[in-house]
């Protein structure tokens, strides 16, 4: 029988200083990039804008096509060669400063297949894929996107607070939020087009981190139980490592999944397996180390009643003997 | 045994429900025939729906246009606007349109499986807006160019400065030859004698003087007022200058200008005309109550007839006996349809548009556009999507390819690592994904894209419920409890966090669905579907193995786990 980490015992919170500085210096670096800098890459579902994907059945280089696309009246067009030589990716503007009103993402893409007919030929591209968004439903959509992922923060809040109890349910969705900053900056290094396939991607993270910090906070609920005598900090450490194989394995099938998806499953679905992956590292990472210390912390600092309804800490060993 | 013969009787009757939600059965398609017209045809299909990033087709969110004036009932605009793209997409057969109401103001028009997307979105436009409108008989926008040309050169705009330096000698694409004749009220003889093929010609049509400054060497006169002709290559740059903020700002007050519909060929060359219109039209296509195509007896020339409302024949009548020897553009979605014809004489109620030689199809096209055009305002996109059928096809098979793929490295990891315990679990790994497509077809959800990342994703999520219970197994064997009651014991103090971690994955997953549009649709659902029958398959049938395993071996006292 192969066991990993069976019998484990690490100190995994007496490591959080070091787990904190590690995802301070991971995060706040990007942080001031997104602030300072440049803000996430938005894709055009999000900007409004117009995106063609052609396939061409010569080989053409990329400033072929920028120079062609230039000479119909589309200069600054984003050109990107997409898994292909011969597919591109075309994100194009009529106008200098954006897109401005409705129309124009249509009409831009109309310009974008007039222009390359003309200069190549009918025959030389094939339209695999258009995208044209007016700004007005761009900006919809950003704010959905952000709305989603704050009510799926307080459905979890109130879910938790209900199965368990509410600090439970703060030190879980703080885990979370570490994630999606964590998620964030990672996306910003990587300088991934954030689609609504990412933000999808990001949902997702959210999904996998509260599920892998739940089944973590259900074991100290159920030590909580067991073990009467222990300290707040020692059940939380226990709980970690009783849980540690499932951790490892889960994530590790989880991840096995998504190299398959990165790998294999096309230029589309990509930046999502990225931040997938990612997520599901971190997602890991925050359950172990930024969920369990604040739980701790809350404990620390507000020593509350918890599910067996005495206090966790029970100050000298043998006046809880009886129990 | 009986809990095991009715655990596999439960699971016997999914299996049968997942089944027979997928079977293939048959649907019906509309197929043009030989002849050109629609015609219903049967297949049989597997009842799974594929979303247009799959199948290929094109998604449009269309809104009405108000810049020019706001829609007095905006709710009762919108539904006339959804029945009128809902008959035009049946007319023009679409294997399963979906045409729906977003919110209050937006119209989501899904196309799936259609094999030239351009059309269907040219349909779905086309159905827009119909008006008629007058021609720039007074020239006012050709006394305008001088000073529009000004302006462009004093901005340093140019022909050369747009990027674009077409020598003469460049082909022109070909254009379609129908200059349609368009006859309306009566018959109309036109005079092409005049047609510009020559610059000077064109020169001697608007003055000399045109011939200074970046556009108006590019403008040829047309044959009647407020028509200019462009030559096909000079068509973008044209656009760009007219869509100069430098330009536009004196384009006179009460004058658009709209391109035709189609290309004239003029000699060997290829001409697009431009035309200036009076903006207030004369009519629109709210007060047509019919149109109908047919074949003219006599000249074998396709016609389609129109019919106004009373209301609209008495505007009608009113504003064509004002205007009786001028040009009448016939404007569907901003794009001037044939040549304008000529009003000969005052018109009521009823009229005739001739089409020339142009077949029998596209005088069913042009009366379907008359028809449906009765749309109190004009309907713009606010998004499209547009996916060919080969990239879609790409899509599947990649995705295919990850999730065969996926599936194997993970069941290889978990056979390795759980010997027999794994192996159970990977027997009700088809089961799964049965459970998840039969919920597909049973929803009526569209797979999609990112769905089948989804569900790639999900078959390694699959497998968690089966970890945390395998290892509560393995805690439960290592306290020195016997196979049977380690066994029991796992399945039971798995289930809290199962339950409690996929509970707070799907609302996660709700609001994904919430917050998403077609694909990331698809992946929402595959999710929620994935994560509800992985907690069938590990919870329920997984056990029931273990218990079939189990009830063969009674005296078992080590687990291979």
């Amino acid at each position: 029988m192969i066991r990993i980490f069976a019998n484990a015992n690490y100190d995994f919170l007496g490591y959080r200083r070091i787990a904190y500085f590690a995802t301070g210096f991971f995060v706040v670096p990007a942080m001031l990039i997104l602030l300072v800098f440049r803000g996430l890459n938005y894709s055009i579902e999000f900007t409004g804008g117009t995106l063609v994907q052609v396939a061409a059945t010569r080989v053409v280089s990329a400033s072929d096509l920028r120079a062609a696309l230039a000479r119909g009246g589309l200069a600054g067009a984003e050109i990107q060669a997409f898994g292909s030589p011969r597919d591109f990716v075309i994100r194009a503007r009529l106008s200098a400063r954006g897109t401005v009103d409705q129309q124009e993402a249509q009409r831009t893409s109309a310009r974008v297949t007039e222009t390359l007919t003309q200069e190549f030929g009918a025959d030389a591209f094939t339209v695999e894929r258009v995208e044209a968004v007016g700004p007005k439903v761009g900006g919809e959509l950003r704010q959905k996107a952000l709305g989603a992922i704050l009510l799926s923060f307080l459905a979890t809040l109130v879910y938790l607070a209900f199965r368990f109890e509410l600090r439970f349910g703060v030190a879980a969705v703080l885990a979370t939020a570490h994630d999606i900053l964590a998620t964030l900056a990672f996306v910003t290094y990587m300088n991934l087009e954030v689609s609504l396939v990412v933000v999808g991607g990001i949902l997702t993270v959210v999904g996998y981190s509260l599920n892998d910090t739940i089944v973590i906070f259900d074991r100290v609920r159920e030590n909580l139980h067991k073990y009467k005598r222990d300290d707040f900090a020692g059940i939380l450490g226990r709980s970690v490592n009783e849980t540690l194989p499932r951790t490892v394995m889960t994530g590790g099938t989880v991840i096995v999944a998504l190299l398959a998806l990165l790998a294999l499953a096309g230029e589309v679905i990509r930046p999502f397996a990225w931040v997938m992956v990612f997520g599901v590292f971190t997602g890991t990472f925050s359950s172990i180390f930024i969920a369990a210390p604040i739980l701790l912390a809350i404990e620390r600092r507000w020593p509350g009643k918890d599910a067996r309804g005495v206090k966790a800490r029970v100050a000298p060993a043998g006046a809880a003997g009886g129990v | 045994m009986d809990t095991i013969k009715s655990r596999l009787v439960a699971i016997g009757i999914l299996i049968v429900l997942c089944v027979w939600a997928l079977w293939p059965r048959i649907v019906t398609v509309r197929v043009p025939g030989p002849d050109g017209r629609m015609r219903d045809s049967t297949t049989r299909e597997v009842n799974l729906k594929k979303g247009l990033d799959l199948q290929g087709g094109i998604h449009l969110a269309l809104e009405l246009d108000e810049s020019r004036g706001a829609v007095a009932n905006r709710g009762e605009a919108i539904d006339r606007a959804l029945k009128v793209i809902r008959t035009r997409i049946d007319e023009f057969g679409v294997a399963e349109p979906l045409v729906q109401k977003l919110g209050a103001g937006r119209i989501v028009v899904e196309l799936a499986g259609i094999s030239d997307p351009a059309r269907g979105k040219e349909i779905v436009q086309r159905s827009a807006y119909l008006e008629f409108q007058m021609t720039d008989e007074d020239g006012v926008f050709r006394q305008a160019l001088p000073a529009i040309d000004r302006a462009l050169a004093a901005a340093g705009v140019s022909e050369r400065s747009l990027g674009r330096a077409v020598a003469d000698s460049a082909p022109s694409p070909a254009a379609p030859s129908s200059a349609a004749e368009d006859i309306l009220g009566g018959p109309v003889a036109r005079d092409t004698s005049r047609a510009p093929g020559r610059r000077d010609n064109a020169a001697d049509t608007l003055g000399g003087s045109l011939l200074q400054g970046p556009l108006s060497p590019l403008l040829f006169g047309g044959s009647m007022p407020g028509q200019y002709l462009v030559a096909e290559e000079k068509v973008p740059v044209v656009e760009a200058m007219l869509a100069r903020p430098e330009a536009a700002r004196l384009v006179p007050r009460g004058i658009v200008l709209r391109w035709g519909s189609e290309a004239l060929s003029r000699g060997a060359r290829s001409f697009r005309p431009l035309y200036a219109l009076v903006e207030r039209p004369i009519m629109t296509g709210e007060y047509l109550t019919n149109a109908q195509a047919r074949l003219d007896q006599l000249t074998t020339g396709a016609v389609v007839d129109f019919q106004l409302s009373r209301r609209g024949g008495r505007t009608f009548e009113r504003e064509t006996g004002r205007h009786v020897n001028d040009y009448m553009a016939i404007v569907l979605d901003q794009k001037v349809q044939s040549q304008p014809p000529v009003i000969r004489s005052q018109i009521g109620s009823r009229g005739q548009i001739e089409l020339g030689n142009a077949s029998l199809q596209d005088a069913q096209d042009l009366a379907l556009v008359l028809k449906a055009g009765s749309l109190p305002a004009p309907l713009q996109i606010v998004e499209e999507r547009t996916v060919g059928p080969s990239l879609g096809r790409d899509s599947i098979a990649q995705g295919t390819q990850a999730g065969i793929v996926g599936l194997v490295l993970v069941v290889l990891i978990v056979a390795t690592y759980y010997r027999l315990a794994g192996l159970l679990a990977v027997a009700a790994l088809p089961l799964y994904a049965l459970f998840t497509l039969g919920g597909f077809a049973a929803l009526g959800a569209t797979l999609t894209l990112p769905g089948v990342a989804g569900f790639v994703l999900s078959i390694g999520m699959a497998v968690d419920a089966n970890v945390l219970i395998f290892e509560r197994i393995r805690e439960e064997l290592a306290l020195g409890k016997s196979v049977r009651l380690a066994v029991d014991a796992g399945f039971k103090m798995a289930m809290n966090a199962i339950v409690d971690s996929n509970v707070t994955t799907i609302l996660t997953a709700l609001f994904l669905y919430w917050v998403g549009t077609g694909p990331v649709r698809g992946f929402a659902v595959t999710l929620i579907l994935g994560i509800l029958s992985s907690m069938i398959t590990a919870i329920f049938v997984t056990r029931t193995f273990f218990l079939m395993y189990l009830e063969r071996r009674p005296g078992l006292q080590t687990l291979s786990i």
